[in-house]
């Protein structure tokens, strides 16, 4: 399942508790990224670099 | 690019993934607090107190209440053996036949909020909802404390805890009462 989601769903989200990716590239997610998510640049995005997170459980990328 | 990555999320075999298309620009024009080099954003864990009484489902009612008084509290969570929440006793549970197992009088399924959550956000929405206390687990929902708005508010602000803070290893928010 693949949604869209607003600000205010991902604030909903985040008080239940999901997984945050940010996909930008490095220095711009450590100039500034949402608290609690991780970094895996979108280049760098495969099975392995995702493996660090749950599958089964909810995913936010942004 | 996020619409990329969440397909191939998706193709990973996730399966409950979400887009926030808008992204980080969205966030912070919303004044929304950050991590990073210029972040001073504060988290759920800052204000967690893990020292929130606990049951089991079939302890009986009255050795709780005695157990949750002595300990200065009003309320109580109630966990099975792997400190999943279960249920809560709020305040008006008391007035329960003591008898009672506490698994006929909890309240089922409490709200819980995640400590690595926005503390700011989340305490402006308990406000407009008049909740006064949050459950505080893991993603799996186990237990780590709860979360009192009054005192969330004073971290907020920057006022001094009514509360000593203990340090304890792994443990993201340890309060003790003074």
């Amino acid at each position: 399942m693949m949604a869209d989601i607003d600000r205010q769903t991902l604030l909903d989200l985040i008080d239940t508790g999901v997984q945050i990716v940010d996909v930008l590239p490095e220095r711009e997610f450590q100039s500034g990224h949402i608290p609690g998510a991780v970094n895996i640049p979108l280049k760098k995005l495969n099975v392995q670099t995702t493996s660090v997170l749950q599958r089964d459980e909810p995913v936010v990328v942004y | 690019m996020s619409p990329r990555a969440a397909c191939q999320l998706e193709r990973f075999g996730f399966e409950q993934v979400y887009d926030y298309v808008v992204g980080i620009a969205d966030w912070k024009a919303a004044g929304l607090p950050i991590e990073g080099e210029s972040s001073d954003a504060q988290l759920v864990s800052e204000a967690t107190r893990p020292d929130v009484p606990t049951a089991r489902p079939d302890e009986l009612l009255g050795t709780v209440h005695d157990r949750v008084t002595d300990s200065g509290w009003e309320e109580a969570l109630v966990i099975e053996g792997d400190g999943v929440v279960v249920g809560r006793l709020r305040t008006t549970a008391w007035q329960q036949d003591g008898n009672l197992p506490v698994s006929q009088v909890m309240e089922l399924g409490p709200t819980t909020v995640r400590p690595n959550g926005l503390l700011e956000p989340l305490v402006n929405r308990m406000e407009k909802r008049g909740t006064t206390l949050v459950t505080v687990t893991t993603p799996q929902g186990v237990l780590i404390g709860v979360l009192l708005r009054t005192e969330a508010q004073r971290i907020i602000t920057g006022e001094a805890p009514e509360q000593v803070w203990v340090n304890c290893d792994g443990c993201p928010g340890r309060w003790k009462a003074r």
